[in-house]
């Protein structure tokens, strides 16, 4: 961005100032250590330059908001034209109390939807599934049929809101229950907006929500992208997830590239199936954390978007820039949060989610503060929405688009994430691909190293993390604390015995074994699938059907 | 040549919660430590637990749970290694649990919960200091 | 003190489990248990399970394990793993993908770390298997690591060994050092799904077949595919090693295994007992700091100190 003059120009005035006013300064205050890093471990240089961007090219490399390759944001006005979708995960115990709490954040300002689901609903078991016992209702409501869902949606429309759900292994069962109320509300399923996260791969790489080996998981995945492209336009059809992969314990740049790698396999598997690139890729979105290092998250947002549209571009040959621009779901860092002095917990978050803004997000979830020590109360899940709420409405990070560019060290380090993340696919490729890549641990073992130097750290003291390692105190024990009612599981079991009584058994069987039929050919499941859910089959009882023609994982665990 | 005693440890994730960084992490202290670290990974019920523990001749059974069933599994299991007759095997669990659970686990029989931000040398130390002595 | 061998005979896992951990640990009190355990022993037929890291063999052990239950046959798992030289620890992680055998009551597993002891497993694996065969498992599978030539210790104690490769991992037969190939009395291709399987499977067939050329072998190595994750080529394996054992035992040749094998294992006892008692005599009255001192001045060498301590103690 300077020419070679003004360069050498600053050259000499950088190393005049470290010879006469820096080495002064030094020789009476030394730092305070000898090495600076981020968060990540990424090293931090004491000032940066334009010698530090001196290889920038703005046009290509940066250019502008809403153009390739989209580093400074996918959309033209960002959030001068609409803030970001404030999007709180939420739901627990049954269906009844989650509708409840998902009108009462409707009624607060909140404009979609999060769905969180219990384990046994997460890895398609029912209610009454041995391996239930405890977990129903526990972290998220408990969903066995149709009629849980239809509960959980009662009286919100769907055609007026968008919807997000966390679910990946039985993705597809989920989503048909969704659709089935939206045809019982008499919306066309080209009304219905909303997401699945329908991520297999990272429930493999670190998650632990799988069911099925990977192959079989991958199709029903395509099955289900396929299915929306051609009749729910609205849907986006996967969410791939960096989060969990930040919070097993990966850097920033590792949180991208991994979740980049998985990109790369979900659109190559598409592509397999026989589906034009720009016919589904407009609907892929990501899912990332943000940690309290706001530049460092920053950097790594950008570096991302970078990278990927000239991924689709170069490796893909997508033509439509829809297909190129990484959107993405933001959500604070689980992990960073602390159950000692947990008030803290705020401050974290909203720095990271000024991060989330500074960084260009389309939606985010703050978390609350209480999260270190039980499921979130009202008044933290309260305080976390407000948290974003002043970001957007009194930060000012919002009033102009990408403001942190140009920064030499934002730049500087963008730079070096997107470094990281190439080199990081390359590996990947050479191995033969990301499922070759996880199947041989490597990602997970480089996760668990990260995991690993990171806790080393903490220990020594080495890295400060208030509260746990530095300025602790004694505290009075907590209170207030949201319990589950342990209850929650008779009752769901109560009322499948019922279900499973009442409903048409002739309708029920059929559908099951049209669905088994479907599974093993060709077919795309969906319709079948549709057809299951609405004649009462239960998730325990589609995952089962698969279980059986599909096989179960378990997956190699590297220590 | 005899050799040196090994505390062996069990390090399990009951139930559906898929969050194994913490419980995998510990293993991997655990083995810097010297132990001998038989990990299960996950969806482990109370029975597959014991079961290993009485197979592997566990000195040690360290618990992880974030998704807050521990009140459900972690009494399960010590019920159940009583009942195989594994009344000495230590039992010490950790993750995302409430104060106000603790006095009820202890009560159970759970010699400790390490919370959240626990350095992984109180931990070990622990171990070292209450595991029984084998006959 | 409990009757452990009484126990063991009578179904125990608690006593099994107890009686290895002292064998493990190398404790005296064992010997006399296994001394009483063996007469009961020799009936569990044997399988060794090993391959590169990678390969997949727990999860092969789990699908064979399952298919032999299905037989109704009772199974003892031994999965070997090395323990870290520096730290003395280990981390046994096999268990994982086994789980479903955890609550069978016909399958017995025990991890073990190697404790330092070379060739892939630990110093008391062979008498774990001992125990285990006088708990009444009709069949014992070891699974441990061997990659090279100093990692092939399980044929002594195994009566079939399966030798797993998978394409992609640089289980090419030139990367083969002498001596792995020729451990191998059934070849598995894992992971046959993968590309180049298929020329893995050529170049071990047409090894094989050369060495049955240029040596006379009365049994040659059948080479099966497997992709155990979902369970195809398992009922192969099975069968590959059941005509294996067939042939061990219409040849006589399992008789003859089993006669080496007692054979080195009374030496290598033989050898160990008397290593123990010559060491603590030595040690006992300082004798071996005194020839250390000596030897390390270059007083006496210790081919002439070998000699005496040996010519002393065998007088006495």
């Amino acid at each position: 961005m300077y020419d070679d003059k003004e360069l050498e120009r600053i050259r000499a005035g950088k190393e005049n100032w470290e010879k006469t006013t820096l080495g002064k300064a030094l020789s009476k205050f030394p730092e305070r250590k000898p090495i600076f890093t981020s968060i990540s471990g990424m090293p931090v240089e004491r000032l940066y330059t334009p010698l530090d961007t001196a290889d920038l090219d703005y046009e290509k490399d940066l250019g502008y908001p809403g153009q390739y390759p989209f580093t400074r944001g996918v959309q033209p006005t960002m959030y001068r034209g609409r803030f970001w979708t404030m999007r709180q995960y939420a739901g627990f115990g049954n269906a009844r109390e989650s509708n409840a709490r998902y009108r009462y954040l409707l009624e607060q300002g909140q404009t979609g939807l999060s769905v969180a689901f219990d384990l046994p609903t997460q890895a398609g078991y029912d209610s009454d599934h041995p391996l239930s016992m405890g977990e129903v209702g526990k972290v998220g409501v408990a969903i066995d049929s149709l009629d849980d869902m239809k509960i959980l949606f009662d009286g919100i429309p769907l055609d007026q809101v968008t919807t997000s759900m966390t679910i990946n292994a039985p993705a597809t069962v989920l989503l048909a229950m969704y659709l089935a109320i939206a045809e019982e509300q008499g919306v066309p399923f080209d009304k219905v907006g909303g997401t699945v996260q329908n991520d297999i791969l990272k429930e493999i790489i670190c998650r632990g929500q799988y069911i099925f080996p990977p192959k079989p998981s991958m199709r029903l995945t395509v099955d289900l992208i396929d299915y929306c492209f051609k009749h729910v336009p609205r849907w986006n059809t996967i969410s791939i997830s960096g989060y969990h992969i930040r919070e097993a314990g990966s850097t920033a740049a590792q949180e991208m590239a991994f979740t980049i790698a998985d990109g790369i396999a979900y659109v190559q598997a598409c592509v397999d199936r026989g589906l034009a690139v720009d016919s589904f890729a407009p609907r892929l979105s990501f899912f990332f954390n943000a940690f309290t290092n706001v530049l460092e998250e920053v950097a790594k947002f950008r570096a991302g978007r970078r990278v990927w549209a000239r991924i689709m571009k170069e490796r893909f040959g997508a033509k439509d820039p829809r297909s190129m621009m990484m959107r993405y779901h933001v959500q604070t860092g689980g992990v960073t949060l602390t159950a000692q002095q947990p008030l803290n917990n705020i401050v974290r978050v909203a720095l990271q989610a000024y991060a989330a803004a500074l960084g260009g997000c389309q939606s985010l979830h703050t978390n609350s503060y209480d999260e270190a020590l039980c499921l979130p109360t009202q008044e933290a899940v309260t305080v976390a929405l407000r948290t974003q709420q002043i970001v957007a409405e009194e930060s000012g990070a919002t009033d102009t688009i990408d403001p942190l560019a140009g920064s030499y060290f934002v730049e500087a380090m963008t730079d070096k994430i997107e470094a990281e993340i190439e080199e990081y696919i390359r590996k990947i490729d050479a191995m033969g691909g990301t499922l070759t890549a996880i199947e041989q641990g490597y990602i997970q073992k480089e996760i668990q190293d990260s995991a690993y130097r990171f806790q080393k750290e903490i220990e020594s003291g080495e890295r400060v993390y208030v509260g746990i390692n530095k300025y602790t105190m004694e505290e009075p024990e907590p209170t207030n604390l949201l319990k589950v009612d342990m209850k929650v599981g008779e009752i769901e079991a109560e009322k499948l015995k019922k279900l499973r009584a009442e409903r048409d058994q002739a309708q029920w069987k059929a559908a099951l074994d049209r669905l088994r039929e479907v599974s093993q050919s060709d077919e795309n499941v969906m319709p079948a699938v549709i057809e299951a859910v609405k004649a009462r089959a239960t998730i325990g009882e589609i995952c089962d059907v698969w279980r059986d023609v599909f096989g179960e994982y378990r997956p190699k665990e590297f220590v | 040549m005899t050799q040196d005693r090994k505390i062996k440890i069990i390090v399990a994730k009951p139930g559906l919660d898929g969050h194994d960084r913490g419980a995998k992490l510990l293993a991997r202290i655990f083995a810097e430590a010297g132990m001998e670290v038989v990990y299960t990974g996950l969806r482990q019920t109370p029975e597959m637990i014991v079961e290993t523990a009485l197979q592997e001749d566990a000195d040690v059974v360290g618990l992880s749970s974030l998704s807050g069933v521990h009140m459900y599994f972690f009494p399960r299991v010590v019920e159940l290694l009583r009942e195989k007759g594994l009344d000495d095997v230590l039992v010490v669990g950790g993750g995302i649990i409430p104060k106000d659970d603790i006095p009820e686990l202890k009560k159970a029989g759970v010699a400790e919960i390490f919370g959240p931000g626990t350095p992984t040398a109180e931990i070990v130390e622990f171990i070292k200091k209450n595991v029984r002595t084998r006959d | 003190m409990r009757d452990y061998a009484k126990e063991v005979l009578e179904g125990s896992p608690r006593a099994a489990a107890r009686l290895i951990s002292w064998l493990e640990d190398e404790d005296p009190r064992a010997l006399e248990h296994m001394e009483r355990l063996h007469a009961h022993t020799g009936r569990a037929y044997v399988v060794g399970i090993t391959g590169s890291p990678g390969a997949g063999k727990s999860t092969l052990t789990d699908k064979f394990t399952f298919a032999l239950r299905k037989q109704g046959l009772t199974v003892g798992i031994v999965a070997v793993d090395p323990s870290s030289p520096f730290t003395g620890g280990a981390v046994l992680g096999d268990r994982v993908r086994m789980s479903r055998l955890a609550v069978d009551p016909g399958v017995f597993i025990r991890s073990m770390a190697t404790r330092g002891f070379l060739g892939g497993l630990a110093k008391a694996t062979g008498e774990v298997v001992k125990v285990l065969d006088a708990f009444g498992k009709d069949v014992i599978v070891i699974e441990t690591v061997g990659v090279g030539q100093d990692e092939v210790d399980i044929i002594r104690l195994a009566d079939t060994t399966c030798l797993v490769l998978v394409p992609g991992l640089g289980d090419t037969i030139q990367s083969m050092k002498a001596g792995v190939m020729e451990i191998a009395d059934v070849f598995v291709i894992n992971k046959a799904d993968r590309p180049g399987a298929d020329q893995l499977y050529a170049e071990v067939t047409s090894r094989v077949e050369q060495d049955a050329h240029i040596r006379e072998r009365a049994w040659t190595p059948p080479v099966v595919k497997t992709v155990a994750v979902d369970d195809e080529g398992i009922d192969d394996l099975v069968e590959a090693i059941r005509s294996h054992r067939r042939f061990l035992e219409e040849s006589g040749a399992l008789e003859e295994r089993r006669r080496r094998r007692a054979r080195e294992e009374t030496l290598q006892m033989i050898h160990g007992e008397l290593f123990r008692r010559i060491r603590d005599r030595l040690t006992a009255d300082g004798e071996l700091e005194a020839l250390v001192e000596a030897i390390a001045e270059r007083r006496e060498s210790p081919y002439r100190a070998v000699q005496d301590v040996l010519a002393r103690w065998l007088r006495e």
